[in-house]
């Protein structure tokens, strides 16, 4: 807290930068290059291996939405005292529980109680 | 950061940080903030339907059938440039100059109008189609999360409209700096969660 204003608070800068001209313009280049990348890659289909485009895009994506972040929401870990990066972070984790949960237990759901009809003969 | 006044033969008197008056609207950031994480979470919820129900086609129409990559590129431009026009708006908003940002807010709005524009007539061409979203549990989980996301874009348009007429009508004030601050990063977050739509739904859809 270097910069005290009379209040001796640093909320007139809300924690949210604005940014400047070259942080936008910088964000703006790389996402059309990691968004370009991604459509081109699906759509002349440059890689045989759909398995292996599947997890190259969504690399993409990841790398994307933190280019965002950092360029057009200006997150960082000194923002409002750490708490916007704290509830960012408690964020992702739900996120990824949701997600890698839901996609798991389904699979495994579908995998498990729908038997084809040469196991269903088989059963008792 | 608790500062402490003594005086003589008074008890030393301690002011905790919270005791401090603050300024209005000194929270906004911070509360507008756990509103977008809040929102991630709904977010969240429906790629998980999505990615459960995605491939149940229920033998109607694939992704493949449905979705024209280049419209979704076109779309996915949109949104860029409109998140760097408003990016733009900002930098103006910063040096106080009300008819460049209202500008640069217009064109935001046009390429968001323009975004919206491309999904419906989509949406309508998929309808069209027979592809409802009573058709499959992947075509509902597809018109539930793009929706979503579409409607969020419409709501953020109206707020901007919104903050346009105050911008005319009461300047750059404190208050519309805020707002305008908060209405930032509502666009900036959709365009983060575009990110995730084009790819997950989209273009692995169409890997599938």
């Amino acid at each position: 807290m270097s910069a005290h204003d009379h209040a001796g608070h640093d909320h007139a800068h809300g924690g949210a930068a604005h940014g400047s001209l070259k942080g936008y313009l910088i964000g703006f280049f790389l996402s059309v290059i990691l968004t370009a990348i991604p459509f081109w890659l699906v759509m002349d289909g440059v890689i045989d291996n759909k398995q292996a485009t599947a997890v190259i895009i969504m690399a993409f994506a990841a790398v994307q939405i933190v280019v965002h972040m950092i360029f057009f929401l200006h997150m960082n870990p000194a923002s409002e005292g750490g708490w916007s990066m704290l509830a960012l972070i408690f964020t992702v984790i739900l996120v990824v529980i949701v997600l890698s949960g839901s996609l798991w237990v389904m699979y495994h759901l579908n995998a498990n109680m729908m038997p084809g009809l040469h196991e269903m003969r088989e059963m008792p | 950061m608790a500062s402490t006044a003594i005086t003589a033969g008074a008890e030393p008197v301690f002011h905790l940080e919270e005791e401090h008056a603050h300024a209005e609207g000194g929270s906004t950031m911070l509360g507008f903030w756990l509103y977008l994480m809040s929102d991630c979470l709904i977010f969240a919820m429906l790629f998980a339907a999505f990615g459960v129900l995605g491939g149940n086609y229920a033998a109607g129409p694939a992704p493949k059938d449905l979705f024209d990559l280049g419209l979704v590129a076109v779309n996915t431009t949109m949104l860029l440039l409109s998140s760097i026009t408003y990016g733009f708006a900002m930098l103006t908003m910063d040096k106080g100059r009300v008819g460049a940002t209202q500008s640069w807010l217009a064109v935001t709005m046009l390429f968001g109008l323009a975004f919206l524009s491309i999904e419906l007539y989509e949406f309508a061409h998929m309808i069209h189609e027979g592809a409802t979203p009573q058709r499959s549990a992947f075509l509902s989980s597809f018109f539930t999360l793009v929706g979503t996301h579409g409607l969020h874009v419409t709501f953020g348009i109206v707020w901007m409209v919104t903050l346009m007429v105050q911008v005319a009508r009461h300047g750059l004030i404190e208050a519309n700096r805020r707002r305008l601050m908060c209405l930032s990063m509502f666009w900036h977050f959709l365009d983060v969660v575009w990110i995730g739509v084009f790819t997950f739904v989209y273009l692995m859809g169409t890997l599938r």
